[in-house]
Formats: structure tokens, sequence, C-alpha cells
């Protein structure tokens, strides 16, 4: 046991100091704050000029901008229409060098007619705020033509109430289901990296170990098989510590990013409503499915010469991945499809599938369990032939790298 | 008790890598190991080592086999370098030393120990990748036997070096010797050999062709070199019986002769034909011995 405890702190001492996991930590937990923060930065580039939400309004008859400007306000525009007393051509010079953000001309003949100019199309972000407003305002003068009241107006204009009820007990409210579709999503997200990102780092280092032929000095002081393992925790120990750093950073973005964000982002992506048991389940997944893929990847690093065969030999591995992935990201819209539940019940998609299912569905929780359960003997049938491979894996060097191997390495390293 | 080696076989499919070897290395012998490259030298060291298992055959360290329970009492130089590139000489074989059961700060104590005696103490916080091969292998030594191991296996220990450094490491084993470790070294430099061991193996192909101390290899080896050195020519004596090999040299010739008297008869011979600078009857090298039994072998 003891020498277990030395590689495992090896492995993780190792990567935790290098320059690379520390940058990639410290870049991925800014980006972070950069993200939930991002509205209160734009606002801080765009404070000094409050002309940008100027709305400059060419209205003849003046009776116009008034009704614009109380239009705009009832949907919550940024947007300040003001009369001008400039001429169009005066207009477009001040659009063209930049004093003037946009200007709209408005008509009443037969019906309310409106231009809109801005220097490019995409130019003022509120343009589908003024479109709105000036929508509105043709109904309200219409409305005043045929004489209409403002109560019949707003009768004519009310929405149909609108429900969605599930008649399944278990299943989750539409409403529900939104709530939890942002959390889920960022999570399989996480697990996904995760499964990618450190099983690959154990196959670097094993690949590395054996191409600067440590590799023998180091099975001829422990055994091959509690070095894999030892390895394997030690990087798994890692990636929590990693995911750790950046939920408690994710966090914080949130919180700091004030009041109107975490109504905002927050409210979409679910995270107002945080469930113990999604963040649970998340966390043994992400555990199940690094062990299984992480043994894999040892399996796999054992068996090539040099670190540039590495990423040839995990290709495969990597569509179960992407496999996986492409299954829980299209699963997210309708996680009660059939191929989804049957995924979920191999192994190496179900890291990522019953995730997804048990965080988007009240489902059974002998449904997880099973799952799990599957998980595990599959981790456990790999394990055992990944120490055989690894046995006579790191022993082996020669120019070929390919599947085939596996059956060679077993021999080399067998018992008999 | 020591080394011990019994029928050891080892097979990989149809393909005998080694082939029913036995051998003995009494503690605190100095062993030598001689193969041409693809004998089964580094075979033999792993199933010694117990990194592969033999398919027959029996290996034991003072009467245990070795496994990974004794492995403290082992150390190991494989052929090939083998370091972390990236890592510092310090840390390195501080964590390889843990590996082998040495506490922490005496595993430091060693390394510097060790590097000193090297003449490289500045090297402990270098990472290895920047240094030489030879100093690599000053490191590569150290590995193997900072943890003060019983039996420690040298797998080409000097190939590759400048004549100083191997001067270095030679030294530096001989001590580790004397200090009662048992040392089994492989090598194709006979000179090597020669120098350092008492006993030997010579391998070819899987199977031990040779064996026992040098001193016998050579007397049973029954052939002596005799060396003339003259200004005449000396073409004519090679064709006196018992003269197996002539070979020109730039200020005379070698005869190999099966048969000491034969030395007599090429004295006289020689003399006949002008005034003798040099004669003298040398023992076969161990290099000599080593292609007459390969080279037989192959034949």
């Amino acid at each position: 046991m003891h020498s277990f405890w030395i590689i495992f702190k090896q492995a993780f001492l190792t990567k935790a100091r290098t320059k690379s996991f520390i940058a990639t930590t410290v870049i991925v937990a800014a980006s972070f704050f950069l993200v939930a923060n991002l509205s209160n930065i734009i606002a801080l580039f765009d404070g000094g000029s409050e002309d940008a939400d100027v709305l400059h309004v060419l209205d003849e008859s003046g009776q116009l901008t008034p009704l614009l400007q109380e239009q705009l306000a009832a949907v919550d525009s940024p947007v300040q229409a003001m009369p001008t007393e400039m001429s169009e051509t005066e207009l477009r010079e001040g659009i063209s060098e930049g004093t003037i953000e946009a200007y709209i001309e408005l008509t009443q003949a037969q019906g309310l007619a409106a231009r809109y100019v801005t220097e490019s199309a995409n130019g003022m972000g509120s343009g589908a705020d003024v479109e709105q407003a000036v929508q509105s305002m043709q109904t309200v003068l219409a409305a005043d033509e045929i004489g209409l009241s403002q109560a019949e107006v707003s009768q004519l204009f009310s929405p149909a109430s609108f429900e969605r009820e599930a008649v399944a007990v278990s299943s989750k409210s539409e409403e529900e289901l939104n709530q939890a579709r942002g959390l889920v999503y960022v999570l399989i997200l996480l697990i996904y990296v995760a499964v990618i990102y450190y099983p690959n780092m154990i196959a670097m280092e094993v690949a590395n170990e054996k191409s600067s032929r440590v590799m023998e000095i180091l099975i001829s002081s422990v055994s091959p098989v509690k070095h894999m393992f030892a390895k394997i925790a030690g990087i798994g120990m890692l990636g929590i510590l990693q995911m750790l750093i950046f939920g408690t950073a994710g966090y914080f973005a949130i919180k700091s990013a004030g009041t109107d964000l975490a109504g905002g982002i927050t409210g979409v992506f679910g995270f107002s409503d945080l469930k113990i048991s999604t963040f649970l389940f998340a966390f043994l997944f992400f555990l199940l499915g690094y062990f299984l893929y992480a043994v894999l990847a040892a399996l796999l690093g054992s068996l090539v010469s040099r670190t540039e065969d590495v990423q040839q030999l995990m290709l495969p591995m990597m569509f179960l991945v992407i496999i996986a992935s492409f299954i829980a990201f299209s699963g997210i819209a309708m996680p009660e499809a059939t191929y989804v539940t049957v995924a979920s019940y191999i192994p190496f998609f179900a890291p990522l599938v019953m995730f997804l299912r048990v965080g988007m569905l009240d489902i059974p929780l002998w449904e997880p369990l099973l799952s799990i359960a599957i998980m595990l003997v599959t981790i456990g049938v790999l394990g055992t032939i990944g120490a055989r491979v690894y046995r006579g894996g790191v022993l082996m060097y020669g120019p070929s790298q390919s599947l085939k191997d596996i059956r060679k390495a077993i021999r080399l390293g067998d018992n008999k | 008790m020591g080394l011990k080696v019994e029928n050891a076989t080892k097979k990989f499919g149809d393909f005998t890598a080694v082939d029913n070897l036995s051998l003995v290395v009494e503690r605190g012998q100095m062993y030598g190991f001689l193969g041409a490259n693809g004998a089964g030298k580094t075979t033999t060291f792993r199933m010694i080592l117990g990194l592969l298992n033999q398919t027959h055959g029996t290996v034991t360290w003072n009467g245990k086999p070795i496994t990974y329970a004794n492995s403290p009492e082992i150390g190991y130089l494989p052929e090939e370098r083998g370091l972390y590139p990236k890592m510092r000489v310090e840390e390195q074989l501080v964590y390889l030393a843990q590996l082998r059961k040495m506490p922490v700060a005496e595993a430091k104590r060693e390394v510097h120990k060790w590097l000193e005696r090297f003449e490289v103490p500045h090297y402990a916080s270098k990472k290895v990748e920047e240094l030489s091969k030879g100093n690599q292998q000053k490191i590569q030594l150290i590995a193997s036997l900072i943890h003060k191991p019983s039996l420690l296996i040298l797998d080409e220990p000097f190939s590759g070096l400048d004549p100083v450094n191997v001067g270095m490491l030679k030294s530096a084993i001989l001590d580790f010797q004397k200090q009662g470790a048992t040392i089994v070294f492989s090598s194709h430099r006979m000179d090597h050999v020669e120098e350092l061991c008492d006993d030997m193996s010579i391998l070819d192909r899987g199977k031990v062709i040779l064996s026992g101390s040098i001193r016998d290899a050579k007397r049973s080896f029954g052939k002596h070199n005799v060396r003339i050195k003259m200004d005449q020519d000396l073409t004519g004596l090679k064709e006196i019986a018992g003269v197996e090999a002539f070979t020109k040299t730039h200020d005379g010739a070698v005869f190999r002769i099966g048969n000491e008297s034969i030395a007599q008869t090429l004295l006289a011979a020689s003399m006949k034909l002008g005034d003798l600078r040099h004669f003298s009857i040398e023992e076969p090298t161990l290099e000599e011995i080593f292609v007459a039994k390969v080279g037989k072998a192959h034949a």
C-alpha cells in the first residue's frame, strides 16, 4: 500500500504543479467570471456614451414622437426617442461620422410608415424594440381611427391562456424541465470534457514513461498493476480537484454577477433551483466515467512505444465518448426517447446518458443503480484485462501500434 | 545462497528467447554476462527481476523467489537509459528510492552523497534532459543502487561512455561490491568483463555456451597467442604444423597455436630468419574465446 501512495502522490503532484495545469485552471475559472459578468462589462464600456441609445425622430407632424416614446417605454426599451431639428442629409452624415447611432422617419398617410436608418444592418441592437413599438403605435392609431376604447383594444389583444400538463406522475412539468435542462447541459458538458481530458492525460503519462524507459525501473520496483491503478487514482484526484475549483469558481462567478444575472442566467440555466441529487449524480457519473475510460486509456497507452502514437490508438476510445455525447446532447430535447433509454445502460455511454436521464426525468432509483452496477462490472472486467495487457504492454517496444498488439501484450505479460 | 537460476526457459510463442539457462552467482560476487545482441541477456535479466515469468525453471535470491516483496533488495539499471526527462535529478532519485522503500530523508542524504562522489553535486536541481549522456548514466547508476540493494543488476552499464566516465562508474561499482553487494552485469565489451569479473557466462541465442571462472575458461580454451616482433617477413611461418591462425601486425605477427609446445618451434624458426626483437606467449583474450565459441555455434 505504501508504494501505491507514493505513486499516487507523484502522479497528482507532478501534474498539479505543471504550468499548463495551473494555467488551464486559472484561465477556465477566470472565463467563468468573465462570462457571468459579460453584461456588466459591456455596460462598463458603453457607460460613457449615452448617445448610443438615442434615436432621432424625423416627424413632420410632431404628433408621433410622444406616441413612440410611450410605446418604447411600454416594452422597457432603453432607446430614447428624441425629435430632431436636423435635416435628413445632416442625419445621414452624422451616422457616417459615428456621432449618431440611428434615426427614424415617421409619416402617417394610409396608416403609419416608418423608415429606420442605421450605419449597418446590425448597428443598433434595439432595432427590434423600435419595430415592436412602431407596430404597437400602428395598432393604437388604427384603434383610434375605428373609435375603439382603450379597454376594447386590450380585450382584442389579450392572449389566450395556454397551460401544459403531463399525465404521468413521474414526469416533470415543462417548467421544471426547462429549469433542469440548463443545469444538466452544463454538467454533461463537464463530464464529457472530463472523460476525454483526464484519461488522455493518463495515456500520455503511461506512453511517456514507456518511451523514456523509466517504466522498466518503475515496474521492477512496483507491480505494474499497482502502478497503473495508483496512476489512475492520482490523476483522478487531480480531476476532482480541478472540477471542485471550477465548481466553486462558477458558483462565485454567478454570485458576483449581482442580482440581475442571478435572476437572468441562473434562471435560464436552472441554477436557482439547485438540486443536490443532480450534483451528487453528476459527481458519481463523472467518477465512474473517468475510471472506465481511464482504465481503457492506460491499456492503450501501454501499447505504444512513442508518445506520438498515443492519439492514433486513442481514436476508437474518442469515438465512444463522442457518440455518447451526441446521444446525451440530442437527448436533452427528448430525454424519454427509446434510444436514450437503451444507451443509458450501455457502459461506455452511461456516464453521460444515464446522467442526462437522472437529471431530466424522475426515473425510479433502480434504473441509475442498475446502470451504475453495469458500469462497475465493466470497470472490473476492463481493469482485469487492462492489468494483463499493461503488464506485457509496458515491456513491449516496437514500431507497430495497432489494437492487435493487445493479444501480443497479454501473451508477453502472462504467467504461463 | 546468492542468486540461483535453474533451468530457466522463456518462450515467446514458438520462439525460445532463453533456453534452459542455469547459473549460480555467489553472494558478493561480480558476475559477467556476455552475449551478442539478441542472445537473451535482457530477457534473462527480466526473468531474474520478475518482470517476465519464465516458461520453465526457477529463479531465487537467497533461497526465495524474487517478487515485489523483496524488490527493495534488488537494484536494476536497464540497457536503455530510463529516467523522467523532465523531472529534476534529486526529486527523481528520491522518488525511485521511495518506491524501493527507502525513507525520504535517507534518500535525500544518499542522493547528495552520490552526486558528490560523481563530482556533480550541482546537478541536483537540474532536469535530466539537460545533462549529457555520460552524466545521465551517472544518475541512472545512482538510481539503481541508491536504496542499497544486495543484488544489483546492470544491463550494459558502460555502453556509449567516454573512458573517464567509464573509469568513474567502474570504481563506484567496485566499491559497491566491496560493501557486500552481489552484482550481475552484461556487456559486449569483453575487456570490462575481464577486468571486473571473476565468473561469467557466455550466452548465444538463448543458450549458455560457456560458463564459469574466466581463468578456467582461458585455460580450457587451450589456445595461446604467440607474438613475434621482427623486421623480416613472417608469413612463411604460418605453414608450421599447429599454427591455427596468423595475423600480420605492423611490426611482426601474431600466431594462434593449439598447443604450447608449438611456441618453441616458432621461436626456433623465427630466430633463423633474423634478429628477434620480441617474443611472447600470451593468454587468449576473452574476446577471442567469445568469437571462437559464438562463431562456432553459428557455423
